[in-house]
């Protein structure tokens, strides 16, 4: 983890409440793809985490939601200002374990960090199928920019307007070797309960640091107690507490 | 280093900046990132008998310049603190440090101090009374001079190192606790710990910590536990360990004018990982603007608050 200050290049929005901002600065205290940065903004006490969701040499993408006061002050924020951030937080996924043909599953905001890690993983020669959900057609964002990569992406729509209606368990590939999933609880749920390989899932909790400071993140696993902003946000799909509840 | 050099119960720190309990762990995430040993000392976080996991998710919501936290003292227990973290702390902090204890029964508190004080490299006990009494009905040791004396005499009847009683401000008067304390035998008194609040999230219309309540800290308290430690400096004749919302070598300063011997700084660690090692860095030039020689001479004489 280290302080870093970026300088904005461009914060533009992809959908009507989605914007993605591109950075410069320091990127070589990201080491994985699903770790987050920290970001400090004027006039509020914490920081707001935000997902990696591309890092190219100096430059860093994020992809963030406006849902409150820090979000939508991020989105009027101009190319050339500074922002200063924790950066290179969390364990972010482990790639060694994808197999040959691993799925990627998104829902909303969670899909961000999907595509640093898919483009590691077409990298290292993996095919790579992606799953992105979304409510409805106008909040979709990135499908093509998967597809660019070389990635078989599907969507799923909850109201049907694009792709196949339904969750995102409804697109799910035939006997992936492994799957990595980012997106609200409820989905990594029935992530977790639609499919039988290994998998790695990256969890949210309100942070008070982000750097493993002030145990306000902490969940209890079956491998012991975790910070999610530490020893998360990924969690082995084999640690979780859901295993024991049938 | 020697104008900032201030005793604090009869061990020099090199200055009087101390990373405030539950904002510091165990030092390990902050010795990644600069080296701790330019700190005075530091007091780790809240050690009980047992292992806590503490409260249900979340635990954490923002304030105005400020923060709510209901971790409920999530530590490993005192056992594991001697056996895992104080041999790990002593390979990245060569100077005492400051044991902070928290606990559900007196028996409790007495046991923890009691295994912390034979520790080599624990200079102070800081015993958080903020803590709810399972024997009371789960009212806080800190909000009834009576329990915080029985607890401060349990404590000092098993320890020989010097004991800090850490108040609450949740009370009325918190010059009666202070008092008490100093009257059964503490041997100094640091405040403030946070102020009870909560928050609610109006999109599902329900508070935003678990717990309901959490506690606030950071710039938002300032004022108060200015104040605090204000009016109980001039009552006690215990040295004050000052805390609250502290977040640059001004403040410090300001609360050493209060009449603290020492200060603690929070949540500014959290927000900032690197807050105390610029505090600490800025002293000295701050000392300067404002004709501060050393900062003994606040203590003696120097400060309008005498
Ligand atoms: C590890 C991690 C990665 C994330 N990655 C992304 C991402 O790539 N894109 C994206 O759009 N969002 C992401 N989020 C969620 C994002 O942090 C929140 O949407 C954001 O903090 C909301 O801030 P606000 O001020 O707009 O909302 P407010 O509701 O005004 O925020 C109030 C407080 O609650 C906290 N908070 C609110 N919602 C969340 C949440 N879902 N998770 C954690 N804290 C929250 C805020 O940080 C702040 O402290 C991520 C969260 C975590 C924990
Ligand atoms: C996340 C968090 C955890 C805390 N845990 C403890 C604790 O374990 N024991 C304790 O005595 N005080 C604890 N405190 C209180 C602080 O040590 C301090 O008294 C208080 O936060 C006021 O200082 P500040 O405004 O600088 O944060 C905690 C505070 C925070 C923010
Ligand atoms: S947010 Fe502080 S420990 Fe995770």
């Amino acid at each position: 983890m280290r302080q870093v200050n970026y300088t904005i290049l461009e914060n533009a929005p992809l959908t009507a409440s989605v914007y993605r901002m591109a950075l410069r600065g320091d990127t070589s205290p990201i080491t994985a793809p699903g770790q987050f940065v920290n970001l400090r903004l004027d006039g509020l006490y914490l920081r707001r985490p935000i997902s990696v969701c591309d890092v190219d040499g100096d430059m860093l993408t994020l992809i963030y939601k406006v849902v409150g006061k820090g979000t939508e002050q991020l989105s009027r924020m101009q190319p050339g200002e500074a922002l200063d951030a924790l950066s290179g937080l969390g364990n972010g996924y482990d790639l060694a374990c994808a197999g040959d043909r691993p799925v990627l599953i998104g829902g909303g905001v969670g899909v961000p960090p999907l595509y640093y890690l898919a483009k590691k993983l077409i990298e290292a020669g993996r095919a790579v199928a992606v799953c992105l959900g979304f409510n409805t057609r106008d909040e979709l964002f990135y499908e093509n920019e998967f597809r660019a990569l070389g990635c078989d992406a599907r969507v799923a729509t909850v109201d049907g307007s694009y792709g196949t209606k339904g969750f995102v368990t409804a697109i799910l590939p035939d006997a992936p070797t492994h799957y990595f999933a980012c997106g609200p609880e409820p989905m990594l749920k029935a992530v977790f309960r639609a499919l039988d390989c290994p998998g790695q899932l990256s969890f949210e909790a309100r942070m008070g640091c982000g750097f493993g400071a002030c145990m306000g993140c902490t969940c209890e696993t079956l491998t012991g107690y975790k910070r999610i902003c530490k020893d998360g946000p990924v969690m082995r799909k084999e640690e979780l507490l859901w295993n024991a509840q049938g | 280093m020697e104008r900032t050099r201030v005793n604090l119960l009869g061990i020099e720190l090199d200055n009087p900046v101390i990373p405030a309990s539950g904002t510091f762990g165990y030092g390990r995430e902050f010795a990644g990132l600069y080296d701790i040993d330019i700190l005075g000392t530091f007091s780790f976080k809240g050690t009980t008998l047992h292992p806590r996991l503490g409260n249900p998710l979340p635990r954490i919501a923002e304030a105005p310049s400020g923060m709510l936290n209901a971790v409920g003292l999530q530590n490993p227990g005192v056992d594991k603190v001697i056996s895992e973290e104080l041999p790990n702390l002593s390979k990245i902090f060569h100077k005492p440090v400051m044991a902070n204890v928290s606990g559900f029964s007196i028996e409790e508190y007495a046991e923890t101090c009691r295994r912390l004080d034979a520790c080599a490299q624990v200079g102070w006990l800081e015993v958080n009374i903020s803590c709810p009494n399972v024997h009371h009905g789960g009212m806080s040791f800190g909000t009834d001079p009576v329990q915080a004396a029985a607890v401060t005499k349990a404590v000092k009847a098993v320890t020989s190192k010097p004991i800090i009683m850490k108040l609450s401000p949740n009370v009325t008067d918190i010059v009666s606790i202070a008092k008490a304390c100093a009257d059964a035998g503490a041997d100094g008194v640091s405040l403030i710990n946070t102020l009870m609040g909560m928050r609610i999230d109006l999109r599902t219309r329900r508070p935003v910590i678990a717990n309901v309540t959490g506690g606030l800290s950071g710039p938002a308290v300032f004022p108060v536990a200015l104040r605090m430690v204000y009016q109980v400096a001039r009552a006690v004749s215990v040295p004050v360990v000052g805390m609250g919302g502290v977040s640059s070598a001004e403040d410090v300063l300001e609360m050493m004018m209060a009449g603290a011997t020492a200060v603690e700084v929070g949540a500014a660690n959290l927000v900032d990982p690197f807050a105390c090692k610029r505090i600490i860095e800025d002293l000295p030039g701050i000392m300067d603007k404002y004709g501060i020689e050393t900062l003994d001479s606040l203590k003696t004489g120097g400060s309008t608050a005498g």
